[in-house]
């Protein structure tokens, strides 16, 4: 058998059960970190599909980046699992509907895509090299300026409004101004003292 | 049959590297207690052998041989995972790195964007050790260390993309090329700023004096990895110096021509002709690791909030106004590092 297929089956089937982890493990660090590995499982099969900028970048900015910061905010909040799993019959008939449109959504929208994939191939584009990284930069900056720059540009509006949205001066925080520690002058640290009673 | 004959010299192409490499790590920790010591007016080790050179040895064997303590409430599938994927990522590193002209284990072209990639993949090891701990002061060590990482990593990421323009290429190979011509052609002149920047957040991501503050000796006890011991130690203490290590050899690749000689294109160019690329490599490799010993053995520690500051609002600025500039000197062609 191929090694690439026995690699291809061994990534899958740890991609599925990490997923399937992600929803079924309790303690919600232990399902972050399912997130985690099933994005790297996932990254191993696009590189598998020869994308393999593509998939370090997968690792780059979801692994190494967004997921830490999630980390980050679940081991703070003191989530109690008890208290959130109360609702779950409450909102198990909501949950079977929107799970069943979005299956029925996918399943449609692949069925027809693989029905008909040549039509969804890009065949006409001038690629200048067998480089996957080059190729794909060469494009975005060429063919696919604008949709790149709109993308850019929503990105950074998240940023401003995301730091708008928690930026707010309490007046509980302390803060050292560092420009005022850098200019202080030994005369308003140091004081000396002379010891009378040691000179008599 | 092929693919058993690849897969086996991929595996002796490992073993070349990887023990090696443990070699090195081991009498890095020597050399980094020797040098210290004579910094500071010791000794430093001086029992275990002439001048305590089988130090590093017994230290391995005393690692080795003690018991994996586990912590009561500790998450014991995640506290023992932990070294294991802060190790992984900084051996994984090796696979890409250029020793010499000749020898790489994968020649890979997004070679920059894998190190980049694999880098980033370390603080999970930091953030995990603290919490599975289920110890104040680990947790804290590790909320500290993983800000910390995560506001270097960017300045890096940065500096990296200096060098990639400069080079106009992801592979560690075409980048050592890219600086052939002698010493002034090497990219540390044209990218000073970025080359400053990566090496002090070099020593900031692999969490070293000045910027320990994650192991905070005298605040926090000894940061993430206060509950390991024994082989789990081992291997944070491990991953530890081979991060070091690869900062060194990557600070060496992308800004001082690699494998390289520096006397090319100059009168005694000849004269070292011989000198095999590996050998530059190294010299260059062990002087930024004699740095990082000095840095340790002068710089007092770094107050948290001005580790903050610099890494963000100095660090990210001077690199994001560097690469502009970088721009427009490739643009007009700057000789000699900037000829397409």
């Amino acid at each position: 058998m191929n090694v690439e297929i026995i690699i291809f089956y061994i990534f899958s089937l740890l991609l599925l059960s990490s997923s399937i982890a992600v929803v079924t493990v309790n303690n919600p660090v232990k399902s972050a970190i399912s997130l985690v590995f099933s994005f790297f499982c996932s990254a191993i099969l696009w590189l598998l599909l020869n994308a393999e900028f593509l998939s370090i970048i997968l690792i780059l900015v979801y692994v190494g980046a967004v997921m830490v910061l999630f980390l980050f905010v679940v081991m703070m909040l003191d989530i109690n699992i008890s208290q959130a799993k109360e609702g779950f019959v409450k909102y198990f008939s909501i949950g079977i509907f929107v799970f069943a449109t979005i299956a029925g959504l996918l399943s449609y929208f692949f069925y027809n895509q693989f029905d008909n994939s040549s039509k969804n191939i890009i065949t006409s584009i001038d690629l200048i090299g067998t480089d996957n990284t080059k190729n794909l930069g060469y494009l975005l900056y060429t063919e696919y300026l604008l949709a790149f720059e709109i993308a850019a540009i929503i990105l950074l509006l998240g940023i401003i409004s995301a730091i708008t949205l928690t930026l707010r001066k309490s007046t509980t925080n302390k803060y050292q101004n560092p420009s005022q520690q850098v200019n202080v002058s030994k005369s308003e640290r140091l004081r000396i003292i002379k010891d009378e009673g040691r000179e008599k | 049959m092929n693919t058993i004959f690849l897969i086996l010299d991929i595996l002796i192409d490992i073993i070349m590297v990887v023990l090696p490499l443990f070699l090195i790590v081991a009498y890095t920790t020597y050399s980094e207690r020797k040098i210290i010591g004579f910094m500071q007016s010791r000794l430093g080790p001086t029992r275990v052998g002439p001048f305590g050179i089988l130090q590093p040895i017994a230290d391995v064997i005393k690692l080795l041989t003690k018991e994996v303590i586990i912590p009561s409430n500790a998450s014991k599938g995640l506290f023992l995972t932990a070294p294991i994927i802060m190790l992984v990522p900084s051996l994984l590193v090796w696979s890409v790195i250029p020793l010499s002209e000749y020898f790489v284990i994968a020649n890979i072209n997004a070679g920059l964007l894998f190190i980049l990639a694999l880098t980033s993949l370390s603080v999970y090891g930091v953030i995990l050790a603290g919490w599975a701990s289920n110890s104040k002061y680990a947790f804290l060590g590790s909320m500290r260390s993983a800000a910390q990482i995560i506001a270097y990593e960017i300045a890096m990421g940065f500096a990296l993309v200096g060098v990639l323009m400069a080079a106009g290429s992801l592979n560690l190979q075409e980048i050592i090329l890219s600086q052939r011509g002698g010493i002034f052609n090497w990219y540390w002149l044209p990218l000073f700023p970025l080359f400053v920047i990566y090496l002090i957040a070099g020593v900031a991501e692999t969490n070293r004096a000045p910027f320990d503050v994650s192991e905070g000796e005298s605040e926090i006890v000894a940061g993430f990895h206060v509950e390991y011991s024994g082989v789990a130690f081992a291997m944070f203490f491990l991953a530890e110096y081979m991060n070091l290590i690869l900062i060194s050899i990557l600070v060496s690749i992308m800004f001082f021509g690699g494998w390289l000689s520096p006397f090319e294109s100059t009168f005694f160019e000849s004269y070292f002709q011989w000198i095999p690329g590996f050998v530059w490599l190294s010299i260059k490799t062990l002087s930024f690791i004699f740095i990082f010993l000095w840095l340790r053995a002068t710089l007092p520690r770094y107050r948290y909030d001005q580790i903050m500051r610099l890494g963000w609002k100095i660090f990210l600025p001077i690199t994001i106004i560097w690469i502009f500039l970088e721009g427009i000197m490739i643009y007009y062609k700057v000789e000699p590092w900037f000829v397409i």
